[in-house]
């Protein structure tokens, strides 16, 4: 990449986190989403959260990122305790996440979307933004020089910096959504249900972005995914969940030979002598 | 001045008259809400408006009352309908700030008719109910607020006890909180949104003439309307009950602190309960605080 | 057909003209606002600065209204609060013009703050029945609190004068005005190039989204109120000073209607849409006067009507633009734009 004089001199990578998510429970009234899951997710790792549908993963997502109150349970963040912050907090301790549905601002540019994800960081006041020219002007050139080479450049965004979300189709949408979650600067970045709804290109296309930014950036990845092929091809650990209970944990390998894991996707005796074949798991969205 | 028990129980009973009145507004806004999640900032001139056809049909018109009641709830329905088919179902899909905003244009749009063509004079409904003051114990009360009273009351039970037991109140609520799952277990979601419109037109015109009859009619009445948002708020958007029992709070909190501190005070009384439950409560006493899923 | 605009650097492309052709039209527009009071006579001076007060007023509604998607039934009430703030310290202290509006523009906030910090707390349309319980208590003390408003009979407001010159007549007062309306737009539209104005949009948007980004949903909104207010307070005391007495019936209900359907018609959501509202819905009153004068030969008294089709007019711009042209007469100035920058070819 050309270094251009508008560019600052290095790269600004926070370290990766480490994440630790001990004894959660959650409960909507009468329904238990969650009863003590444990979670290890090591710094730098890209982990997936997996389980059939219903099992708590996005209980669970929405309880490390602050918004379900969870009944038990720690969430630790590089050993900080951060289960009482609030939501909006945890931005700037490094969270970052995407959503299921994608949860970009329709009213506004990529560009000024992925600007967005870096709001926690900025110190621009209203009365500095009223009056521009002097430090709003300058913190607004040194976002947009960062986020062009760190963000834009590197997903490959240039082409549509200046184009409304709104008329962008699904892919590339997801695309800049994960765009957003990197100008959060983040230390741990959690991903829900990245390739969702994407034909196998589009996935493929993001199972590497996601692969560039875990080597490029160090940043630890936690994900959500029903698609099996990408999960067990990208995950360095595999943790399953099924019925808000934590069933396995492991590396891909030993979660797709693990009985009780096939016995959850595919139901029955979940043998494998008796023709449930492991393999088969894979192609179980 | 020695506070008398005897002026304590008429102010409660005519303050719960006037307060049965809130409540059925009120129960009008609620019915357009829990049909079509929308919050209709013109219910107190739509009951302006069955105010004033009712004017029309039995001070200009001269037909006997007998007549004119069941014609003003007509015409309030087809107004209801229009309203609902032109302004209100084509923005449904959109923001729900854009229906809003609808409904803020449309309280300046019936204020302006009313001005137009009867002008902004206060006027006085003929009379038709009995002129007997009400004797209850030693209490006086004046005889158009206690029949009000019973008819709201009466008309209110008979919403609750239909939409409590009638699988058409189930379709409201299904259609309320999803469209599209409602449309496709055959609920006419469209007929819906019709009926529910033209629903709350009727019984908001019936609460316009009650008001009217106890208070005259102005172009000015929409007033009423801000006591009922508190009701509405307090009670809970969406709740038909929530709404008669706030309402005949509100209604004889007014009275009392009308009759007690003064005249002006009583929408800052209002108001000053709608900032207490903002803060403590915000849903209100019935209403369903939704959790949005993410 | 507008070609070559490609930027060559971030500046340009972050800057506020885009063109070159952009920077010499909005030369000529102040050119132009320079000129105008050299040729204008004195009624179309004074609609002038009644237009400008209404674009500064309209600005800050479509701060928070357009932009952050918070309602307000309130705002002719906080301009009411500017108007009352400007003729008291005025008449009683006889403080500089310029405090004075900045007071006023203070005082206005502050109370929106208030206003906001319980109802803002909640999604959902609360701050809108919020705000219309506030403009019935401020009418309230305004009327009542006699010895600071005048009760009934109001305030007069005494000539604004700066370094001894006295603003008496429009064409002088529009030396005050229009300075500050350039001013006040330009602060809000850089608002927008920040992240305060991004917030704003995200909260509009999508308001979980926001949080998650490290948005404080409450403290954002209450800016965005506070704002707004600020410039209804500047605008309410600037109209003070045009109009010279300010009672409790300057600022009817109406009026905060009349200022939704200035930003919904203009634009909801852009700078350009809020000074389009204004212009239109001035010109509005000032239209039908006119048609109710030239109908007097077939209807003698025509202008009786004026008050009630002002408001059913007013009511059915904000239904018409909502259902039909929802971004507003921006939008129709966008398709025009677009539509020449292409010509001759179509799309």
């Amino acid at each position: 990449m050309a270094v251009s004089p508008l560019h600052p001199a290095a790269p600004v990578r926070p370290p990766a986190a480490r994440l630790d998510v001990e004894d959660l429970s959650l409960q909507f009234g009468g329904v238990k989403a969650l009863d003590g899951i444990e979670l290890h997710v090591e710094p730098g790792s890209i982990t997936a959260l997996i389980g059939p549908n219903g099992a708590g993963k996005t209980s669970a997502f929405n309880s490390i990122s602050g918004f379900y109150k969870p009944k038990t349970g720690r969430v630790l963040l590089d050993g900080q305790d951060i289960t009482g912050v609030p939501a909006r907090d945890r931005a700037k301790l490094g969270l970052a996440r995407t959503f299921q549905n994608i949860a970009l601002f329709r009213g506004m540019t990529v560009l000024d979307n992925i600007k967005l994800g870096r709001h926690a960081h900025l110190t621009t006041g209203v009365f500095d933004a009223f009056l521009y020219w002097g430090k709003a002007r300058r913190e607004e050139m040194e976002l947009r020089a960062e986020i062009e080479r760190d963000v834009i450049d590197f997903l490959e965004l240039d082409h549509i910096r200046n184009v409304p979300v709104a008329i962008l189709p699904y892919g590339l949408q997801k695309k800049v959504e994960l765009a957003r979650a990197l100008a959060m600067r983040p230390r741990i970045l959690m991903l829900d249900e990245p390739v969702a709804g994407m034909n196998r290109e589009e996935t493929e296309d993001m199972a590497r972005a996601i692969l560039d930014v875990r080597d490029e950036w160090g940043v630890t990845v936690l994900l959500v995914e029903h698609d099996m092929g990408m999960v067990m091809d990208i995950s360095d650990r595999v943790c399953v969940l099924n019925f808000g209970r934590r069933i396995a944990a492991g590396t891909p390998a030993e979660v797709r030979a693990n009985p009780d894991v096939i016995k959850a996707y595919l139901g029955g005796s979940g043998d494998p002598r008796k023709g449930a074949d492991p393999a088969a798991v894979s192609e179980v969205a | 001045m020695a506070i008398e028990f005897i002026d304590i129980v008429e102010t409660s009973l005519a303050g719960l008259g006037t307060g049965s009145l809130m409540a059925l507004t009120g129960v009008a806004f609620v019915i357009i809400y829990k049909a079509t999640k929308v919050i209709n900032l013109a219910i107190g001139e739509m009951l302006m408006i069955g105010a004033f056809v009712f004017y029309g049909f039995s001070a200009g018109l001269a037909l006997p009352i007998w007549a004119s009641v069941p014609a003003t709830l007509v015409v309030a329905a087809l107004i209801g309908g229009v309203i609902e088919r032109t302004m209100i179902r084509p923005l449904l899909k959109d923001n729900p700030v854009s229906v809003f905003m609808v409904t803020i244009g449309l309280t300046s749009v019936l204020i302006g008719v009313v001005e137009l063509v009867w002008s902004a004079e206060p006027r006085r409904l003929p009379e038709f109910l009995p002129q007997q003051p009400v004797l209850i114990g030693d209490a006086f009360i004046p005889s158009k607020t206690a029949y009000s009273f019973l008819i709201a009351s009466a008309v209110m039970a008979v919403l609750i006890t239909v939409f409590a037991f009638w699988r058409g109140g189930i379709a409201l609520r299904a259609t309320a909180t999803d469209r599209a799952a409602a449309s496709s277990v055959g609920i006419d979601v469209p007929g819906v949104f019709s009926f529910s419109w033209m629903l709350a037109a009727t019984v908001a015109a019936l609460a316009g003439i009650l008001v009217g009859s106890v208070g005259g009619i102005s172009s000015a009445m929409g007033l009423f309307g801000l006591s009922v948002f508190v009701v509405v708020i307090v009670g809970g958007l969406d709740s038909i009950l929530g709404a008669l029992i706030a309402g005949l709070f509100i209604g004889w909190l007014e009275a009392m602190v009308g009759r007690f501190l003064g005249g002006e005070f009583k929408l800052l009384a209002t108001f000053s309960i709608l900032l207490i439950v903002l803060v403590v409560r915000p849903y209100g006493l019935f209403g369903t605080h939704e959790i949005e899923r993410l | 057909m507008r070609v070559a605009t490609a930027k060559e650097s971030y500046a340009a492309d972050q800057g506020l003209f885009k063109t070159d052709t952009q920077k010499v039209w909005f030369g000529l527009l102040l050119a132009a606002l320079v000129l105008f009071p050299l040729h204008g006579s004195n009624y179309w001076m004074f609609l002038a600065v009644l237009v400008m007060i209404n674009v500064i007023s309209t600005t800050g509604l479509n701060i928070l209204t357009g932009y952050t998607g918070q309602v307000s039934l309130g705002h002719a009430a906080f301009m009411a609060v500017g108007a009352y703030t400007v003729a008291f310290f005025d008449g009683r202290f006889d403080t500089p013009v310029l405090l004075n509006l900045i007071l006023a523009g203070a005082v206005a906030a502050f109370i929106g703050y208030l206003v906001g910090l319980p109802s803002l707390r909640i999604k959902g349309l609360y701050l809108a029945i919020a705000t219309l319980a506030a403009s019935v208590i401020l009418g309230f003390i305004f009327l009542n609190w006699t010895p600071v408003t005048g009760g009934l009979r109001g305030l007069n407001v005494p000539t604004a004068t700066i370094m001894g010159i006295e603003l008496a007549t429009p064409d002088r007062l529009y030396w005050l005005v229009m300075p500050i309306t350039v001013i006040m737009v330009l602060a809000a539209k850089n608002l927008f190039r920040t992240r305060v104005g991004r917030a704003f949009i995200a909260i509009r948007d999508r308001d979980i989204s926001a949080e998650i980004i490290g948005i404080s949903l409450l403290k954002y909104k209450l800016t965005s109120f506070a704002i707004s207010s600020f410039y209804a307070g500047v605008a309410g005391g600037l109209w003070a000073y045009l109009f010279r007495v300010v009672t409790p019936e300057s600022f009817p209900a109406l009026a905060s209607i009349f200022f939704l359907a200035a930003v919904i018609v203009g634009g909801a959501g852009t700078i350009i849409g809020g000074i389009f509202g204004a212009v239109f819905m001035t010109l509005i009153p000032e239209f039908l006067k006119l048609s109710a004068t030239a109908l007097v030969p077939w209807f003698p008294d025509a202008s009786i009507y004026l008050a009630p089709v002002r408001a059913i007019i007013f009511g059915l711009l904000i239904i018409g633009f909502l259902i039909f042209e929802p971004m507003g007469l921006a939008e129709m100035w966008r398709r025009t734009r677009r539509y020449f920058a292409l010509w001759p070819f179509r799309t």
